[in-house]
C-alpha cells in the first residue's frame, strides 16, 4: 500500500513536470508550429515512398513525355529534366537532409561533450591544453570553408559529407560544455563528491553533465537546422549527395545551370530547404524556453 | 601555425599520388618519380611540412598542381575580388543589421517589429545559395535591372590596376562610369552574401536593446524627461551594440564560407571561386593556401573586432587597467 502510494505520487509528480514543461514551451505559439512542422517533416520523411504521387521519381527514373513540365495538376512542382516529379523527389529529399543531421549530431556531440567535460575538469594540466588547442584550430578556420575543404581531399559523397560536417562541429561542443565544466568544477557539490570518494566517470557523467544538459539539448535542436544548411550547401556545390540521389541542395543546383527556364526545380526545393530549417529552428526555441528558464533560475 | 600542421595534414593524408594526379595517368613513370622528388613527396610527412612551411613563409604556396602556376600568384590575383566583395557585404551588414536592429527595438512589439523580425527570420533560414539563384531569377531574368554574372559589363575597360578592388581603383583615377557599373555588379552578389548575417545582427541588436530598455539608467532618463530619441541614440546604443559587434568576426566567417557558393552562382573572378574549383579539381596545393589566406584573415578580423570591443566596453577596458 504504502509502496503503490509512493508510486502513484511519483506518477502524478512526473505528470506535473510534464505539464510544467509544455506549459513553458507552448507559451510562445510559434514553439509549437515548429513542433507540428518537425512532427509533419519526420513522419514525410519516414513515409515519403507512401505519400509521394510518383516514387518511382526518387532514383534513377526516365520519363521522356514530361521532360522539363512547369507545375501542373498532375506534377504540381513540375517535373525536371529526366521527368521525374519534383515533389516526389522534395519529398524524398527531406529522408536525407534529416537522415544526415540526425547520424552527423548523434556523432559529434557525444564527442565533443565527453571531451569539453574533460578538458574542463582537468583544467590547466596538460589535457586541457592538448584538447583545447587542438579545438581553437578547428574554430580558427570559418565552419563552411573547413568542410569543403575535407570534402575536397575525399571522393563526393553524402557520407564524406556528413563526416566533413561532423569533424567542423564538434568542437562547438567542447567550448560550450568546457566554459559550463570549468565554472562548476570548483562547485560545493563537486567537491563534496571528490571527497566521499567518488569516481571521476561518476563525477564528470553524473555531476556534471545534467548540469550542462540543457544547453547541450537546446544546442542540438537548433543545429539540427544547420546541418540540414551546411548539407544542403555542400551538395550545391557537389561535394555532397550525388545524383540521383533526391537532395534537396543537388537539385537547386541542378536547376541552377538551367535557369531560368527551370525556375520551379530551383525554388520548390529550395522552400524545402527554409521550411525545415525554420522548423527546427522555431523547435529550438522552444526547447529554450522549456530548459533554459531553470538555468536561469 | 596550427592551422597550417592541420590542413597540410588533410592534404596529405588524402589517398592517391599527387605527382601522378598533376601528370595524368598517362606520363611514364620516371616522370612522376621526378616530380615526386621535386615536391619531396617521398620523404616522411615533418619533412615535407618543414619544406612546406619554409615556403610558406617566404610567400611561396607552391605550383599549383593543374595549371602549373605560382599558387600565390593567382592568390594576389584572385583575392581583390574576394575582399571587395566581402567588404561591401561586410558594410551592409554592419548598416542594415544595426538600422533594422533599432527600428525593431524601437517600435517593440508593434507591428513594424513583427515584420523586421520576420524579415530577420526569412535571412536566418534561407541559405545564401537560395538567396542568390532568387535574386538571380527576380533581377536578372525577370525584371532584367541588374546585372547576373562577372564584375563589370564586358564592354568596359578596366581601370589601372592599383588596388585591384575595382571601384576603389574606378574612383582613385576618376572612371565614374566604370564605378557605378561594378557597384552594380556587385549589388547582387554582396546582398546575398549579407542577408543571412545582416539578420543575426539585426536580432542581437534587437535583443539587448530591449534588455538594456528595461535597465534603471534608462528609467532615470525617462524620469529626467529626457526625450526618447535622446535616450535611445546617445544612452542605449553604444552598451547595446557591443554584442552586435562581438559576433562581428563570426559574421566574417559566414561570409567568407558562403563565398565560396556564392561567387560560383554569379561567376564573380574571386578567391573563393578559385578555391572552389580548386577543391572540385583536387588541387591541394591551391585549396590550402586558399584555406590558409581566409584562416588568418578570419584571425586578423577577429581580432580587430576584439579591440573594437575593448574600446566600446568600459567593462573590458578599465577592468584591465585596475590588474
Amino acid at each position: 500500500m504504502q509502496r503503490k502510494l509512493a508510486k502513484t505520487k511519483e506518477l502524478s509528480r512526473r505528470w506535473e513536470s510534464i505539464q510544467r514543461n509544455w506549459y513553458k514551451f507552448s507559451r510562445n505559439r510559434l514553439s509549437i508550429v515548429g513542433l507540428v512542422l518537425v512532427c509533419t517533416i519526420i513522419f514525410i520523411a519516414i513515409f515519403a515512398p507512401y505519400i509521394s504521387p510518383h516514387p518511382e521519381s526518387a532514383g534513377k527514373f526516365v520519363n521522356f513525355s514530361d521532360v522539363s513540365d512547369p507545375p501542373s495538376l498532375a506534377h504540381p512542382f513540375g517535373t525536371d529534366r529526366f521527368g521525374r516529379d519534383i515533389l516526389t523527389r522534395t519529398l524524398f529529399g527531406y529522408r536525407y537532409s534529416l537522415g544526415m543531421a540526425a547520424i552527423v549530431i548523434s556523432i559529434m556531440a557525444p564527442i565533443g561533450v565527453v571531451l569539453g567535460l574533460i578538458a574542463g575538469y582537468y583544467r590547466n594540466t596538460w589535457v586541457d591544453t592538448v584538447i583545447m588547442r587542438v579545438t581553437d584550430v578547428f574554430v580558427a578556420v570559418p565552419a563552411l570553408i573547413l568542410a569543403l575543404a575535407v570534402c575536397a581531399v575525399l571522393t563526393p559523397s553524402i557520407l564524406h559529407a556528413m563526416f566533413a560536417i561532423s569533424l567542423v562541429w564538434w568542437p562547438w561542443y567542447v567550448r560550450m560544455v568546457y566554459g559550463t565544466t570549468c565554472s562548476l568544477k570548483n562547485e560545493f557539490f563537486i567537491q563534496a563528491a571528490e571527497v566521499t570518494g567518488a569516481s571521476t566517470a561518476y563525477i564528470l557523467f553524473k555531476e556534471i553533465l545534467p548540469n550542462c544538459a540543457a544547453s547541450i539539448l537546446t544546442k542540438m535542436s537548433l543545429d539540427v537546422g544547420w546541418v540540414i544548411l551546411i548539407g544542403s550547401t555542400l551538395s550545391f556545390v557537389g561535394l555532397g549527395a550525388q545524383p540521383p540521389t533526391p537532395d534537396l541542395g543537388t537539385m537547386v543546383a541542378d536547376a541552377s545551370n538551367y535557369l531560368p527556364d527551370l525556375w520551379w526545380e530551383a525554388v520548390f526545393p529550395a522552400f524545402a530547404i527554409m521550411l525545415v530549417v525554420a522548423a527546427f529552428n522555431l523547435f529550438g526555441d522552444g526547447i529554450d524556453d522549456m530548459l533554459g528558464e531553470e538555468k536561469r533560475g | 601555425m596550427g592551422l597550417s600542421l592541420l590542413m597540410f595534414s588533410i592534404a596529405r593524408v588524402m589517398p592517391g599520388d599527387p605527382a601522378r594526379i598533376a601528370l595524368g595517368s598517362r606520363a611514364p613513370e620516371w616522370v612522376v618519380q621526378k616530380l615526386r622528388e621535386e615536391m619531396h613527396l617521398e620523404d616522411p610527412f615533418h619533412v615535407q611540412y618543414y619544406y612546406w612551411f619554409k615556403g610558406v613563409l617566404h610567400g611561396d604556396f607552391g605550383t599549383s598542381l593543374y595549371t602549373r602556376r605560382s599558387v600565390a600568384r593567382d592568390i594576389k590575383e584572385f583575392l581583390p575580388a574576394s575582399l571587395e566583395l566581402a567588404l561591401y557585404a561586410g558594410i551592409f551588414i554592419g548598416i542594415m543589421g544595426v538600422i533594422l536592429g533599432v527600428i525593431s527595438g524601437w517600435y517593440n512589439n508593434r507591428w513594424v517589429d513583427s515584420v523586421v523580425r520576420i524579415i530577420s527570420y526569412m535571412g536566418i533560414i534561407t541559405p545564401s545559395f537560395v538567396f542568390a539563384i532568387f535574386f538571380m531569377l527576380i533581377f536578372a531574368y525577370a525584371l532584367k535591372i541588374l546585372p547576373a554574372i562577372s564584375r563589370i559589363s564586358s564592354d568596359l575597360i578596366l581601370p589601372p590596376r592599383i588596388t585591384g578592388i575595382i571601384t576603389f581603383d574606378a574612383l582613385i583615377t576618376g572612371h565614374f562610369g566604370v564605378f557605378f557599373d561594378a557597384l552594380r555588379h556587385l549589388l547582387l552578389p554582396a546582398i546575398s552574401l549579407a542577408l543571412g548575417p545582416m539578420s543575426q545582427e539585426a536580432r542581437l541588436t534587437r535583443t539587448t536593446l530591449v534588455g538594456n530598455l528595461g535597465k534603471d539608467y534608462v528609467m532615470t532618463q525617462r524620469s529626467y524627461g529626457t526625450p526618447e530619441r535622446i535616450i535611445m541614440f546617445k544612452y542605449l546604443l553604444k552598451p547595446s551594440l557591443i554584442p552586435t559587434i562581438s559576433i562581428y568576426g563570426l559574421d566574417f566567417a559566414a561570409i567568407i564560407g558562403n563565398a565560396f557558393v556564392v561567387e560560383l552562382i554569379f561567376n564573380w573572378p574571386g578567391l573563393s571561386r578559385y578555391g572552389m574549383n580548386a577543391i572540385l579539381q583536387k588541387d591541394l596545393n591551391a585549396v590550402v593556401a586558399v584555406v590558409m589566406v581566409y584562416g588568418v584573415l578570419f584571425v586578423v578580423v577577429n581580432l580587430i573586432v576584439d579591440l573594437a570591443v575593448r574600446f566600446l566596453d568600459p567593462r573590458i577596458r578599465l577592468g584591465e587597467k585596475r590588474i
